[in-house]
Formats: C-alpha cells, sequence, structure tokens
C-alpha cells in the first residue's frame, strides 16, 4: 500500500501544490490531473523517490521510502516523459539493457517475444533513431511486460502511440491491476480503464 | 550488473566513433605542439616531455567528461538507473571503468609513440606507459564526480575543468615525476606506490561521492 500525506512541493518560492493525500492499495488504480504545469510530472517523481518533498510524507505500506531505499525501488517501475530509449541501440539492445537496469535479466529471445507483442514485429534490430516517437515509446512501455513489481508509476504513457496500441496498455494495464498492482498515472487523453477502485487526484 | 553498464557504454561508444576520436586526436595534437612551439633542442624537449604529455593527458580526459552522464540524463536513462535495484554506486563504477576504457586506454597506448616525438630512451617509455596505465583511471574515477555535480548546469563544461583540475594536481605531479625521476637514474617506485594508492582511495570515495551528487543533481 502507498500513501502520501499532506504532500507539498516548492520550487524556489513558488508552491506547486499542497496537502496532497492519498492512499492506494494493490488493484487500485490513481489517475493524476491537472493543468499544464500544475506539478503532477513533479509528484510522480517525489512518488518514485527521485526528488523529497518539501514537507509531507510517503509511506510503503508504513514504512517511509526515504528509509526503503532500494528495496523501494525494487518494487516500482517509472515510466517518465523521457523514455530512456538510447537512438544508438536497437530496440532489442534497448529494451534489454533497461530489463537489466529493473533487475530482470532476459535473454534475446523473451525480448524479441516481448517486443512482439507489443506491435515491433521486424522492427526489433533496427536502430531507435530510425523508430518513429510512436514507436520509440513502444519500446519504453515493453518493458511493462516484462518487469515483476508492484506498483506502476506511469507519467503520460500515451503520448505518441496509436488507437491500436493505447488499446494494446489499457489491456496490460486492467490485467496488471486485476493480479494485484497497483497504477499511478498522468494522462490528457480521456482513457476508461477497469479497476476495482479509481481514484482521481486533481492538481490545480 | 557492473558488466551490463560498461558493455553497453563501450556499444555506444562504437556507434558513436567521433566522441573517441575527438579526445585522442586532441592529446595527439596538443602533445605535438609543443616539439613545433619550442624548437627541435633535443635536450629541452627531453626533459620538458613527461609534463607535457601529462598535462595533455589530463586535459583530454577532462574534455569527455562532460559526455559522461550527460547522454543519459537527457533521455532520461539516469532516471532509471537511479531507481534501479541495483546499488548506484556500482552503476556509477561501471560507468567510471567505461569511460576510462574508451577514453584512458587510448591515450597510454598512444603515449609511448608520442613519446618517441621527445626522443625519450626506451627505460623512460616505458616508465610514462606504467605511469599513465596507473594515473589515468584516477582521472576517470575523480572527474565522474564533478561531471555529476555539474550535470545539466548552464556552463557545465567551464565548472567541471575548475573542479576538477586542480584535484589532479597529485596526480600530475607524480605521474610525470615517475618519468623524471627514472631518466635521473633515481628510483621511480615511490612515486608508483603513491599513484596506486590513490588510485585505491579514489576507487573506494569517488563511485560513492558520484552517486551521492547525481542524486543532489537529478532532484
Amino acid at each position: 500500500m502507498l500513501q502520501g500525506s499532506n504532500l507539498e512541493c516548492a520550487r524556489g518560492d513558488r508552491v506547486l501544490f499542497s496537502g496532497i493525500n492519498f492512499s492506494i492499495k494493490p488493484g487500485e488504480l490513481m489517475q493524476v490531473r491537472g493543468p499544464n504545469g500544475s506539478g503532477k510530472t513533479s509528484l510522480l517523481r517525489m512518488l518514485c523517490g527521485l526528488t523529497v518533498p518539501s514537507s509531507g510524507e510517503i509511506n510503503w505500506n508504513g514504512t517511509s521510502i526515504r528509509s526503503l531505499g532500494a528495496d523501494y525501488f525494487s518494487m516500482i517501475t517509472y515510466l517518465g516523459h523521457l523514455s530512456g530509449v538510447k537512438d544508438e541501440l536497437t530496440a532489442i539492445e534497448n529494451l534489454r539493457i533497461t530489463s537489466a537496469l529493473a533487475g530482470v535479466d532476459i535473454d534475446e529471445k523473451i525480448a524479441y517475444q516481448a517486443l512482439q507483442k507489443i506491435g515491433l514485429e521486424e522492427r526489433e534490430t533496427l536502430l531507435a533513431k530510425v523508430l518513429s516517437q510512436g514507436q520509440k515509446r513502444r519500446v519504453a512501455l515493453a518493458r511493462l511486460i516484462l518487469v515483476n513489481t508492484k506498483l506502476w508509476i506511469l507519467d503520460e504513457p500515451l503520448t505518441a502511440l496509436d488507437v491500436s496500441a493505447i488499446e494494446f496498455i489499457k489491456n496490460i494495464i486492467e490485467q496488471y491491476l486485476a493480479q494485484g498492482g497497483m497504477v499511478i498515472l498522468t494522462t490528457h487523453q480521456e482513457i476508461d480503464i477497469r479497476a476495482t477502485v479509481t481514484h482521481q487526484l486533481y492538481l490545480s | 550488473m557492473l558488466t551490463w553498464v560498461i558493455r553497453r557504454d563501450l556499444l555506444l561508444a562504437m556507434r558513436r566513433q567521433a566522441d573517441v576520436l575527438t579526445t585522442l586526436f586532441f592529446f595527439i595534437i596538443v602533445v605535438s605542439l609543443f616539439p613545433l612551439g619550442v624548437g627541435p633542442e633535443m635536450n629541452t624537449l627531453r626533459i620538458m616531455a613527461p609534463g607535457i604529455v601529462w598535462v595533455a593527458a589530463l586535459l583530454a580526459s577532462m574534455l569527455s567528461l562532460g559526455r559522461m552522464f550527460s547522454n543519459d540524463y537527457l533521455d532520461g536513462t539516469l532516471e532509471q538507473i537511479l531507481l534501479s535495484p541495483t546499488s548506484l554506486s556500482l552503476l556509477v563504477l561501471g560507468k567510471m571503468l567505461s569511460h576510462w576504457l574508451i577514453t584512458g586506454v587510448p591515450l597510454v597506448l598512444m603515449a609511448p609513440v608520442l613519446g618517441i616525438q621527445y626522443d625519450l630512451p626506451f627505460s623512460a617509455l616505458v616508465v610514462l606507459t606504467l605511469s599513465l596505465l596507473l594515473g589515468t583511471p584516477i582521472l576517470s574515477l575523480i572527474g565522474a564526480i564533478g561531471a555529476a555535480l555539474t550535470l545539466g548546469l548552464r556552463g557545465g563544461g567551464v565548472l567541471v575543468s575548475l573542479l576538477v583540475l586542480p584535484l589532479y594536481i597529485p596526480v600530475l605531479i607524480f605521474g610525470a615525476g615517475a618519468v623524471e625521476a627514472s631518466t635521473a637514474g633515481l628510483g621511480f617506485e615511490a612515486h608508483f606506490s603513491l599513484l596506486g594508492a590513490f588510485l585505491l582511495a579514489s576507487l573506494v570515495f569517488a563511485p560513492w561521492a558520484t552517486a551521492a551528487s547525481l542524486r543532489i543533481s537529478m532532484e
């Protein structure tokens, strides 16, 4: 269970948001909404442990994520604005390396299958620089199929994706939630993801 | 995990060879300029050689520091590295070692060839190469701290040289000193012991300091 209490984010003198409270349990989805510049990405980076909230606390099963450190990182998967896909590496190499960083060593065959599933057939051995924005995004998203974590934190996962890819990602998320995963995501698109409980968090 | 990081960085360097070659050619050109500027007086050149080669190695190694983390920072890989369940110090150590393999080792291999321009005797060439072999990893290790601290800053390139060059001074003194001592017929073992000690100390300390700096820079 991930719980945030009284979270505040300040950039210099400007307070982006304050007094944010939420709690999310296995099988639940939280959508973070708000206009551009309202601090959605800052909140997600905070929940990952990349930044420290200027006040408030984030707890995983009652323990502060700061004190959990690497144990917390092994339970989450974060997908940011920047997809972390290297132009000079092929789709397969990219996927294998990001998975290895996440602590899952996969061989070429598994990476191949994951990329096929996500609709990159026959693009596996192309350098990422010749892929389109949407295809690069798919390479980054393919990691979701492979990792075995309890919480996904997704920052605008659907940007640059076409209709069929959006549908596919929606299915993956629903499947994951049904298996007891937790998902926190931001998106500007209207998307209807089935979950036992869907929290809406508005930042203004 | 360490091998994954090193393999990835070497693969990237192979596909982006310009980065590796610029550092090496910078080193070659700087070292070759001095005989042209100072004139072909053999005795002067022989005395100056260790210092020149070492200063050029410092500058060449520093030239490539900016790229150590900035590419990963710009495309989001660094966030994933920071969020990896593997210890950040270990991953950073991997990046330091690959930086040395990509920029340090070519300098070490090229140094004896350049030393010939300065009419260094064979024994001095051997000592020069060995001193660079011991010294260049220290440059990558210490340089990484500066690169991590200046990550994402405007004008970070200049700042990193101001931060890092003073820390390179001991390496320069004992690296060049070893060659001078050997040409003077004195023992160079003490210099090598000190370089080895610096290397061990920075191997222990630098990954930890760089990891902490990266976390601060990414906030």
